[in-house]
């Protein structure tokens, strides 16, 4: 198991470099410039800022420095457009915005796709069955940035329950309505992979095997079937997961969380370069790191599975 | 003190501007009406503001923040006019080179310390330092300060700037040639005063709340990246006694359909009307719909170098495609938010400018048409003659395609013209556009400050912004003789003739701002043609 993980954490390594070198090459690729603007900037006033932030460099040069500052201290660079902001502030400030709204998502889309997702795989081809897949079918064509503009209008402008946005330090009636819009989808994937993973396992011969002996469903489902059941989900979730906490461009924009999300596209759009790596950091070494830890559960789950 | 008066007492000997100037705007509640207990507004911005630091402020969204945060030697009013910030009053040497402040003694900035002249020098000379680098730098070589191209470009030490303290309470600043307007000029944030001390303390983070030091009639009590700003009223404000909001809050919402629903539901108390839904708005909240002129305008640049269109290097297919556009289809119909229809460049209500009289103005859009047709066939084009198709490139909007459309629409039905329509992203579209590598491309620009010259100077040949590559020598001397003219009003007229006879640009609409405000709000300056408010002199009434 140790090294299992020693081996994975060497390949992440030149996983990240690769991912940082083929970042920064299309970064460069892309039209335009941090400091382009609708008025061109004199060509002294661009010399100086490329000179303060160093892009008057070659880029191989701006590249090593930069990844030496995030190895050696963590510091990936001040932010071209927002002055005042540095890329570490940005993260410090958006990044728990979106671990919050996140992992309330991914509570809520697991315990509830799960357990649709279990419920119409025991009652297969009832109408609790038809209920459960219609319902996911339904949420996982409803795109969150039609939900998310309907939750508004009804919770905020007719009902008078909740904010319509903001964050104001992830109070609980801010977190409602993108958590709702968040979850929705996943819980809808989780809940199609569970039931069809669930019917697979109902359908093995130990489960036969186990009714045979005449257990209980309660049993046969909770000692026996679930663990195995759980293994195609598991492996969709530490993906999800890191999307849900790095959170998503729509739910930042609608409810104006002010979460990390939006930079994803704000970023690159204003070419604010530092951000771009930063985040891309960030998402690259949070996959990296789930990804791993879902090979461990993996492991842990099923005992067949050798690391 | 008006425009024009300002224009003259500047080449007039030495005298003092604003003698009788009334100090302070008081508020004046109309009868029956309260203060509401209420006193916090509330309102949207598109973005993350991009900094706070005057001296690094290059966006309107900013400035709006900053004017609450930091004062500078003179502030406008509800109109627009100069009035007195921490600068009383000016007097201007005989050659109208040196401008001499004289600052208000009882200006403090929110650690205690008096504001005093050497803030401004600090201010200035970090604004215009390649150290700082920032992108507003050209800003005090606009103004004409001396040495601030060689400051800037860092041949000289900044102290070579053409600022200086002469005491406490006196500044003086050389300019490089006369500058009417240069009192206006002197109400922009990037002229603000810093404190120098805080800055030093903490250089990275001068502007956190916990270090923030201002001397605005605010003071920065939260600042959450992409999620809100809030100031507070400072207590240790010169004009404190005559300030009624106590806190404002800007909340970022990126999308302007979410943000009209969270008007609606109370949570703001103003936000921009999204494109076309102006008329709706007013009919429903009579009271909260509100437009009034915003100093920008909106055109297509004309490619005139040879990576562009060949049939647009003649003047009448220009003029064809200009006079087809139907103007008050496009500001009615398309926009319906109380934009005015363009056929100059210079928004018309800049100050001290004159729309001259362009005949296409003056025309029906039937006569226009007839004339569009008659020119086309002349140059050999349109019907009978070859076909012809241009392309219009936009940067990617809703809005800017709505438009195209409409225009290319037009273009087909009155003269057979096809359009091809391109749009790009931002930067590509900026790339593409100043490298000439566009045929029509959509533009706007905004004033920088409210006199004609700073829309007119874009299509000087030597302009950096000039994407048409206009150059026409009568042109330029126009614009070069009403630096220095008395009354450059009719030099402006003439420049605008050239421009409505030549199109290197096709003016299309001037633009509003078009917003919902909370009915409660008073003395909103609906005057003030570049927006630029001042938090202090608004106020909030209790709802009958």
């Amino acid at each position: 198991m140790l090294s299992f993980i020693l081996r994975r954490l060497a390949v992440a390594i030149p996983t990240m470099l690769i991912l940082i070198v083929i970042s920064f090459v299309l970064m460069f690729a892309a039209p335009g410039g941090p400091f382009n603007n609708d008025r061109p900037l004199p060509p002294e006033v661009l010399a100086n800022i490329e000179a303060r932030y160093g892009l008057d460099q070659p880029y191989i040069v701006q590249m090593t420095t930069y990844v030496w500052k995030v190895v050696t201290q963590f510091d990936f660079g001040p932010s071209f457009k927002y002055r005042d902001q540095t890329v570490n502030d940005i993260i410090r400030s958006g990044f728990p915005v979106t671990l919050v709204y996140g992992f309330w998502s991914f509570v809520v889309a697991v315990t509830v796709g799960v357990s649709l997702g279990v419920l119409a795989a025991l009652k297969q081809n009832t109408w609790i069955d038809y209920l459960a897949v219609g319902v996911t079918v339904g949420a996982q064509v409803l795109p969150n940035f039609v939900m998310a503009p309907i939750l508004v209008l009804v919770f905020t402008l007719w009902l008078g329950w909740l904010p319509g946005g903001g964050w104001n330090g992830g109070q609980w009636q801010y977190l409602v309505m993108p958590v709702i819009a968040l979850s929705t989808s996943y819980m809808a994937s989780i809940a199609r992979i569970m039931r069809s993973s669930m019917l697979e396992t109902l359908n093995a011969g130990f489960i036969r095997t186990a009714r045979a002996k005449g257990l209980p469903m309660r049993r046969i489902l909770w000692r026996h079937a679930m663990k195995p059941a759980s293994l195609p989900m598991i492996s969709y979730l530490g993906p999800a997961f890191v999307y849900m906490i790095t959170g998503s461009v729509i739910i930042d924009v609608y409810f104006s969380t002010g979460g990390i999300g939006q930079y994803f596209v704000n970023s690159a759009l204003s070419r604010d370069y530092s951000v771009i790596m930063g985040i891309t950091i960030l998402v690259g070494a949070l996959t990296i790191g789930f990804n791993l830890l879902v090979d461990i559960l993996y492991a842990w789950i099923d005992p067949k599975i050798r690391l | 003190m008006t425009f024009s008066t300002i224009l003259k007492a500047s080449t007039a000997v030495t005298l003092i501007a604003w003698a009788g100037f009334a100090t302070a705007a008081e508020v004046t509640l109309a009868a029956g009406e309260k203060l509401a207990a209420d006193q916090t507004f509330t309102y949207r911005t598109l973005d993350q503001i991009t900094t706070m630091d005057p001296g690094m402020a290059e966006d309107n969204e900013s400035g709006i923040i900053i004017r609450d945060l930091f004062e500078g030697l003179y502030n406008q009013d509800g109109d627009g006019n100069v009035v007195p910030g921490v600068a009383l009053s000016h007097t201007v040497s005989e050659d109208g080179l040196t401008y001499t402040f004289t600052l208000r003694p009882e200006a403090v900035w929110s650690n205690g310390d008096p504001v005093v002249a050497a803030d401004f020098v600090y201010g200035w000379r970090r604004a215009a330092s390649p150290e700082l680098a920032s992108p507003y730098s050209w800003y005090i070589s606009l103004m004409g300060v001396e040495n601030a191209d060689a400051v800037i470009a860092g041949e000289m030490p900044t102290d070579a700037l053409g600022i200086k303290a002469i005491d406490d309470h006196t500044l003086e600043v050389r300019i490089t040639a006369p500058k009417p307007y240069f009192p206006q000029m002197v109400t922009m944030y990037t002229t603000f005063p810093v404190n120098q001390k805080a800055v030093e303390a903490n250089p990275d983070s001068w502007l956190d709340p916990a270090n923030f030091v201002g001397n605005g009639a605010y003071v920065l009590t939260e600042n959450v990246p992409a999620e809100r700003t809030v100031r507070e009223r400072n207590p240790l404000y010169w004009d404190n006694a005559n300030t009624v909001i106590e806190k404002v809050t800007s909340l970022v919402i990126n999308d302007e359909n979410q943000a009209l629903t969270r008007y609606l539901a109370g949570e703001l108390d103003k936000t921009e009307v999204p494109t076309g839904q102006y008329p709706r708005l007013l009919e429903e909240y009579p009271t909260q719909a509100v437009s009034f002129p915003l100093l920008c305008s909106y055109y297509y640049n004309v490619n005139l170098t040879e990576t562009g269109n060949p049939a647009l290097q003649d003047v009448r297919v220009r003029q064809a495609l200009s006079l087809a556009i139907d103007r008050d289809i496009v500001v009615n119909n398309v926009l319906a938010g109380g934009q005015v229809p363009a056929y100059s460049l210079t928004h018309w209500a800049t100050a001290g400018f004159e729309v001259p009289t362009i005949e296409a103005a003056g025309m029906t859009q039937a006569d226009r048409n007839a004339k569009a047709v008659e020119l086309m066939t002349e140059a050999g084009f349109g019907p009978g003659g070859e076909p012809l198709t241009v392309d219009i490139l936009y940067n990617t909007s809703d809005a800017h395609k709505t438009l195209a459309v409409a225009i290319s629409q037009m273009w087909k039905q009155t003269l057979g013209v096809e359009t091809t329509l391109a749009n790009q992203e931002w930067q590509t579209f900026l790339d593409a556009r100043g490298a000439q590598n566009y045929q029509l491309a959509r533009a706007g620009w905004c004033g920088d400050y409210n006199e004609a010259s700073t829309f007119l100077d874009i299509m000087s040949t030597a302009s950096g912004y000039n994407d048409s590559k206009y150059s026409n020598p009568e042109y330029d001397a126009l614009l070069e003789q009403a630096k220095t003219a008395a009354d450059p009003a009719p030099l402006y007229e003439q420049a605008e003739q050239i421009l409505a006879a030549d199109l290197p640009l096709i003016p299309v609409y001037h633009y509003a701002s078009v917003f919902m405000l909370n009915d409660s709000i008073r003395d909103w300056p609906v005057g003030n043609v570049q927006q630029n408010t001042y938090t202090k002199d608004i106020y909030k009434v209790e709802a009958e």
